[in-house]
């Protein structure tokens, strides 16, 4: 089998700051394959950016620091590279567009001459060669006038059409990888909607994997085909999209579900999850969510739940296997958290994982929960 | 005292008529000049960030106005709140005209009309204590409560909004985003206002602390009889409480109207974009509905287009749009749930759009 685009196993970052070591992120293990999104919901502070910082390479260190694990890219570990061959893979061959395409941008350059540095450092092009190209990948993304704005200056552009710009400097250099940290969050629904559709059709252009990482479950719901759940620097949940929408396996995945107000009906009270999400500093015992959990047994405050393979009847259905011995669906993207150190290998593709002790409980409620509705 | 008012005439103080309006908006209108020249400002023009736009609030009621950013919506906050004075139009608060006061009896009515802002980092001082903040409402507005009672009142409200009244003398970056929310909010209820005006009170929250603070604010209003003004961009938190709904466009209202009738029943093609580019928690949702995507982006509002001001962005746009300025009004023909307010020449409800 050849090896996956992006695979990360068992990754750790701390921070070291005045009041302590703070694990950011606690072993988190995820793959992609060419061609799909995966997509990595969390609220803010729950370690899903600085994963991504990690995998590009763009941690700030210090205070960051990775602590152990692996980064394969196509098979090749980059955390044990140099900083020059690593240096030749970013922007080439893998990319990140940010959530804030203002302060992304060099403010004092023209947008053009910033899409052509790409073609300049990388591809060695001349000056002349690089600014044709430029104009190429601004009208690509669907910039009016493309010609006459490349020597516009990036306040000079609205919100949606510099993160167009910033979408076509990571797709310059036709990367096989793009990570999009937040991509639409400081946009307006109507100029988000443009901007996710440019994204998706470009994926499936250029058959390239996303990594899309975002506290919107709407957004999530619209593009990725596998969703990883993180919760306090660890991944909670993982699952093919429509199956976390319609059975989460994760008391966590499920208040989140119940606690979005929808804009396609009106609903009575919404659920909200008690208390807010733990400091990295101060970590509860055993599993981090059982503070906030309605689920919570004395198990739980002492013993951290490892990711626990899901077997649900509609996994055994559609692939004719039994509970437990690993759907063996051909599934590309496959995720999992390892509990333990050292234990990296994620389990088997296609299979759903959960942190929770009580995962099958939470499966039953949710079908009782389905049947009273109905 | 009779137990019953002998005359209808006569006010009850006790249970008010719920249906008439606290706060009546006429026409009202913010332009903020452009200048140009340093020594000598020459005026250049305008933006017209609010402009013509009515609406009256009931008691105990809540209308969400919901657009995209630089629509003119926080303008309207602040016009509502008197941080800022209008331009033209008027805002009667209980059959007095708000704009026009000044001094103490601005004051007085400001009293019955406060105000929860976006952001808890900022809207509150990280120099005084909780206790402070939520007590400077009472210095001033003193009658409010008599100096010796403060401090329980403080407690109070911290217990109303869920906190504990032991934190009163905790400074703000000691608290969460959720909980400064709280303190925004116990602020905004310490003089017992009859409105609130919520400026996006949760957007700057957490996925999972947002439900927390809406329903707070549900609980609230239920407790104190308040009536809300809540702005948001997010369409689904505004379904989710509004009992009425206005969609604003480069400050104009497009549709007016409740609830279902604006998510289920739109007219204006505004609001159907904007209802279909909303993105659902349900994969299995999506599938079903139909996605309308506007092109470009919103005009400035220094230079809004003739006519229609949606028209540059709209897909059912004609020659009359560019000429002629829609009302807000119920369009001619439309029954049922579709008889709502909506400021476009071709309202009409599209069969396969609704959120």
């Amino acid at each position: 089998m050849a090896a996956r685009l992006l695979e990360v196993r068992d990754l750790r970052v701390e921070f070291r700051t005045r009041d302590g070591i703070a694990e950011a992120v606690g072993g988190v293990s995820y793959g992609v394959d060419a061609g799909r999104t995966l997509a990595v919901l969390g609220e803010s502070g729950s370690g899903k950016s600085v994963t991504a910082q990690a995998v590009m390479g763009i941690l700030d260190s210090p205070p960051g620091r990775v602590t152990g694990g692996q980064v394969l890219f196509r098979g090749r570990d980059l955390l044990t590279m140099g900083a020059r061959e690593r240096r030749r893979i970013r922007g080439a061959a893998m990319a990140m567009i940010f959530q804030d395409a203002l302060s992304a941008l060099n403010p004092v350059v023209s947008v053009g001459a910033q899409l052509a540095e790409m073609y300049e450092v990388h591809r060695g092009m001349s000056r002349k060669d690089a600014r044709r190209r430029a104009v190429e990948l601004m009208d690509r993304v669907r910039i009016p006038a493309a010609g006459q704005r490349a020597g516009d200056y990036p306040h000079q552009f609205s919100g949606g059409m510099r993160q167009r710009i910033m979408i076509a400097m990571a797709m310059a250099l036709e990367p096989e990888l793009i990570i999009a940290d937040e991509p639409t969050t400081a946009l307006d629904v109507t100029v988000q909607a443009q901007v996710m559709d440019l994204l998706a059709e470009l994926r499936r252009e250029y058959a390239m994997g996303l990594v899309l990482i975002t506290h919107d479950l709407g957004v999530v719901a619209d593009v990725a085909d596998t969703i990883a759940v993180m919760y306090a620097g660890r991944i909670v949940e993982t699952a093919p999209v429509r199956d976390l929408y319609r059975r989460p396996a994760h008391p966590y995945t499920r208040g989140l579900l119940d606690s979005v107000p929808r804009v396609d009906h009106r609903g009575e009270r919404l659920y909200a999850i008690k208390g807010a999400p733990p400091s990295p500093l101060a970590m509860p015992s055993g599993c981090p969510f059982h503070p906030r959990c309605p689920r919570a047994q004395e198990v739980c405050r002492t013993e951290r739940p490892p990711l626990y393979e899901v077997a649900t009847a509609d996994a055994t259905r559609a692939f004719g296997a039994s509970p437990g011995s690993g759907a063996s669906g051909a599934s590309a993207v496959s995720i999992a958290s390892s509990a333990s150190p050292g234990s990296g290998a994620p389990p088997a593709p296609g299979g759903r994982t959960s942190a929770c002790h009580f995962w099958k409980d939470e499966l039953d409620a949710r079908d009782s929960h389905d049947a009273l509705g109905a | 005292m009779p137990a019953t008012p002998t005359t209808p005439s006569a006010p009850e103080p006790a249970a008010p008529d719920l249906q008439a309006p606290v706060l009546e908006v006429r026409d009202l209108a913010k332009l903020y000049p452009l200048t140009q020249g340093v020594v000598v400002k020459r005026r250049i023009g305008a933006v017209r960030a609010v402009d013509t736009v009515s609406f009256a609030l009931r008691r105990g009621e809540t209308l969400g106005i919901v657009g995209e950013s630089g629509c003119g919506k926080s303008t309207v906050a602040k016009l509502l709140v008197s941080l800022e004075r209008p331009t033209a139009g008027t805002i009667h608060y209980r059959g007095e005209d708000i704009t026009r006061l000044s001094g103490r009896a601005l004051r007085a009515v400001r009293r019955n009309i406060q105000m929860v802002f976006q952001d808890p980092y900022t809207s509150l001082n990280p120099r005084m204590t909780v206790g402070d903040i939520i007590g400077e409402p009472f210095e001033i507005h003193p009658e409010a409560a008599p100096k010796g009672e403060r401090r329980r009142a403080v407690q109070e409200l911290l217990e109303v909004v869920g906190l504990s009244p032991e934190h009163l003398n905790r400074y703000p970056h000691q608290f969460s985003g959720g909980q400064r929310q709280r303190i925004g909010i116990a602020r905004g209820l310490a003089l017992r206002p009859e409105v609130i005006v919520a400026d996006e009170p949760v957007s700057a929250l957490d996925v999972s602390v947002q439900a927390q603070v809406v329903n707070l604010m549900e609980r609230l209003q239920d407790e104190f009889g308040l009536a809300y003004v809540f702005i948001a961009h997010d369409l689904s938190v505004v379904r989710h409480i509004a009992d009425r709904v206005a969609v604003m466009y480069l400050g104009r209202f497009a549709e007016t109207g409740t609830g279902p009738e604006i998510y289920d029943h739109p007219t204006h093609p505004y609001t159907q974009a904007l209802l279909s580019a909303v993105p659902v928690p349900d994969p299995v949702a999506r599938t079903r509905r139909t996605r309308i995507l506007l092109p470009g982006d919103v005009p400035s509002p220094a230079n809004p287009p003739s006519g229609c001001r949606f028209r540059t962005r709209c897909w059912k746009a004609r020659d009359r749009c560019a000429t002629e300025v829609p009302v807000l009004a119920v369009p001619p023909g439309a029954t049922g749930p579709a008889a709502h307010a909506s400021a476009c020449h071709f309202a009409e409800e599209h069969a396969e759009v609704r959120a």
